[in-house]
């Protein structure tokens, strides 16, 4: 748990600090020689530009809950997303090295046109790591933003557009429980890769019934008021997962649907999607060795 | 067939007749009726509505009792049970899990013409739990493929009564396959709170709760089965483990949540009937209570007020009467949370309506912590 107390800027950078948190663990790994080299998953690349982003998270005024913030977001740089999720014949290679845990029996689908479900926040962590060091490059999870920027038009807004004057608490839980009953009717079975389409960045079946880990923390942010600042809460044994609506996860949940609270609707599904760093110039130079020398 | 209503405002009678009729008000179900005259009684016929939902009916009775018409089918049939899509070899009347539920009267004939359509495997019957004598009508109900039976019994006791199917051998297999209901016998003059104040529901929640033993394959993926036949043994086995695989509200995980919640009011008085033929379960409205709960569902004894969580023996449905005071979305479960949160019994309400600060309110929103 991290307490910021900042001023209204602060959002964007709290969501880059959790990504943060991660990037060290990778820069460990690759900086071992990888054994073996593998084929890289096919990736699709974004390209940089801005959107409008409504803020992970969730957002107080004058003690009540609102809508989080619509924030025009730079994307400064573009980045390669897999145009697939990690299938279930790939997370099941992981497991076979003995550096992924295996996926929760209810969920174990198999073959390259399945997609890996029934994985944690730690098991897509590993997931990355090991497949970084088989291929060289660094993959990691993206960020919320990443995710929903990559997501483009399957991106659901959550915002319930409410009365923001109301003192009935109500009204935010039942908008609440509408809404996401509406955009995501049970549909717990896992279907083959492409099922979904491509967005039209080219992603596949992104938003379909197979929610992505993203790095993000849950943040509760007490919004200024004219005089209090602005000030958050993170935490990150919470993390955001994209989909049809946005979920928050406990990190070591691997069945969506069981992790949810009492009365609002889970994931069906909870998969990985990951981002590939730009090759540093190191790492460039060592795909042009031979394995043993490396 | 005199109640004890018309008994006591039966003024235009002799003095002879005045005193008979005291005499019957006593233990006014219980004397008996010529058949000719139960001939003569007014008939209704009733078209059964499928759970959570109940037919239309009287609270209070107006008029004197009459034969009450019912038909039940019985339906062989797949039904998946959860949001996986495992599919079991379901037994069920009318189709549904649990089948519908009767309201009648104290004091009315209960007509049930069952059905066994030829298509089926099994022979079937019922046995209601508020009728009396031949195992609850059980022992007079037996239909094969391709036949149908008439039972008449007269609803003497009142209350909310499970029915279920009971074929000699395989009694606990039809019921956990589905093959249970809910009978509810209403005083002729409506509920009362114990103190003779009247209550009248503005709605009627019917759950029924089924406990289901589906087999698993060697992978651990629920098996299912081409025929009912075919199911049986290893159905049987995991039965006799006593842990269900699914215990449900209406028939299926997530029944009666999403799109499928229930709805009511501020305001709203609302009669919960909680019906499980087969195992004990502890209803508990999240965030509000049993105003006036019959557990064991018989209305001849006093309501238990200001419940928390109460108890439904398997075998038996009880009912809790509720007005709803705060608007949110209630969770309706079995507080056996295990068995709510992780093998699917649980619903929803939405409840519309104003919020009562008096009643609760968040006096400091959730923030950082703040020396003290």
């Amino acid at each position: 748990m991290k307490l910021n107390v900042q001023a209204s800027m602060a959002i964007a950078a709290t969501m880059l600090a959790a990504a943060g948190v991660f990037a060290p663990q990778i820069a460990e790994i690759t900086g071992k020689a990888p054994a073996q080299m593998a084929a890289e998953p096919e990736t699709v690349a974004i390209a940089a530009g801005s959107f409008e982003l409504r803020l992970p998270g969730e957002f107080l005024k004058n003690d009540y809950p609102v809508d989080a913030p619509l924030q025009t977001t730079k994307v400064q740089r573009g980045f390669a997303i897999m145009k697939y999720q990690v299938s279930a014949a790939d997370y099941a290679r992981c497991v076979a090295d003995g550096a992924c845990e295996a996926p929760e029996a209810n969920a174990i689908t198999a073959g390259d046109d399945m997609p890996a479900t029934g994985v944690s926040y730690r098991d897509a962590t590993a997931y990355a790591a090991w497949l970084s060091k088989r291929t060289g490059a660094v993959w990691r999870l993206p960020t919320d933003t990443e995710w929903a920027y990559a997501a483009a038009e399957r991106y659901a807004d959550d915002a319930l557009l409410l009365d923001t004057n109301s003192s009935n608490p109500a009204e935010r839980w039942l908008a609440r429980y509408r809404s996401e009953t509406s955009k995501s009717e049970p549909d717990p079975e896992p279907k083959t890769r492409g099922h979904f389409g491509t967005n039209a960045k080219g992603v596949a079946d992104i938003a379909g019934n197979v929610w992505e880990w993203t790095t993000t923390c849950y943040t509760r942010t007490r919004l200024a008021d004219g005089a209090a600042q602005a000030e958050s809460t993170d935490n990150c044994g919470v993390r955001i997962v994209g989909g049809k609506h946005r979920g928050y996860m406990s990190y070591f949940i691997r069945d969506g649907k069981s992790g949810g609270c009492a009365a609002g609707m889970a994931p069906d599904n909870l998969g990985i999607r990951l981002v590939r760093e730009p090759d540093s110039l190191l790492a460039r130079f060592r795909k042009l060795l031979p394995a043993k020398i490396a | 067939m005199l109640t004890r209503r018309e008994a006591l405002l039966g003024t235009a009678a002799g003095t002879a007749g005045a005193v008979l009729m005291a005499a019957m008000a006593a233990t006014p179900a219980l004397a008996q009726v010529p058949a000719a005259d139960i001939k003569s009684l007014p008939r209704q016929k009733v078209n059964l509505v499928a759970p959570p939902f109940v037919h239309e009916h009287e609270q209070v009775a107006t008029g004197g009792p009459k034969v009450v018409e019912f038909q039940l089918t019985v339906k062989e049939q797949p039904v998946v049970i959860d949001r996986e899509g495992t599919t079991m070899r379901a037994m069920t009347y009318n189709g549904s899990i649990p089948a519908p539920m009767m309201i009648v009267h104290e004091g009315d004939y209960v007509e049930l013409t069952l059905v066994n359509p030829e298509t089926n495997e099994m022979p079937h019957n019922i046995d209601f739990h508020a009728a009396t004598g031949a195992l609850g009508g059980g022992a007079l109900t037996h239909v094969n493929p391709g036949e149908q039976v008439v039972l008449r019994f007269k609803a003497t006791r009142t209350g909310t009564f499970v029915y279920h199917c009971a074929p000699d051998g395989m009694i606990p297999w039809h019921v956990v396959s589905g093959m249970s209901g809910t009978i509810m016998v209403l005083p002729r003059d409506g509920l009362k709170d114990g103190n003779g104040k009247q209550l009248t529901y503005d709605k009627l929640f019917y759950i029924g709760e089924n406990d289901f033993y589906v087999p698993r394959d060697e992978n651990g993926k629920y098996k299912s089965y081409e025929t009912l036949g075919e199911s049986y043994e290893e159905t049987l086995n995991v039965m006799r483990g006593l842990i269900p695989t699914h215990v449900v509200f209406n028939g299926k995980v997530g029944a009666l949540t999403g799109d499928n919640a229930l709805k009511a009011k501020v305001g709203d008085k609302v009669l919960i009937v909680h019906s499980q033929a087969n195992r004990d379960t502890r209803p508990h409205l999240i965030g509000g209570h049993g105003d006036h709960v019959w557990e064991q569902g018989k209305f001849s004894n006093a309501p238990a007020k200001d419940l928390e969580t109460w108890f439904i023996r398997g075998g038996s449905a009880g009912a809790a009467f509720y007005t709803f005071l705060q608007p949110g979305v209630y969770a309706y479960v079995n507080h056996n949370l295990i068995e709510a949160a992780e093998l699917g019994a649980t619903a929803h309400i939405m409840v519309e309506g104003e919020w009562n600060d008096d009643l609760m309110a968040q006096v400091s929103a959730p923030g950082p912590i703040r020396a003290i």
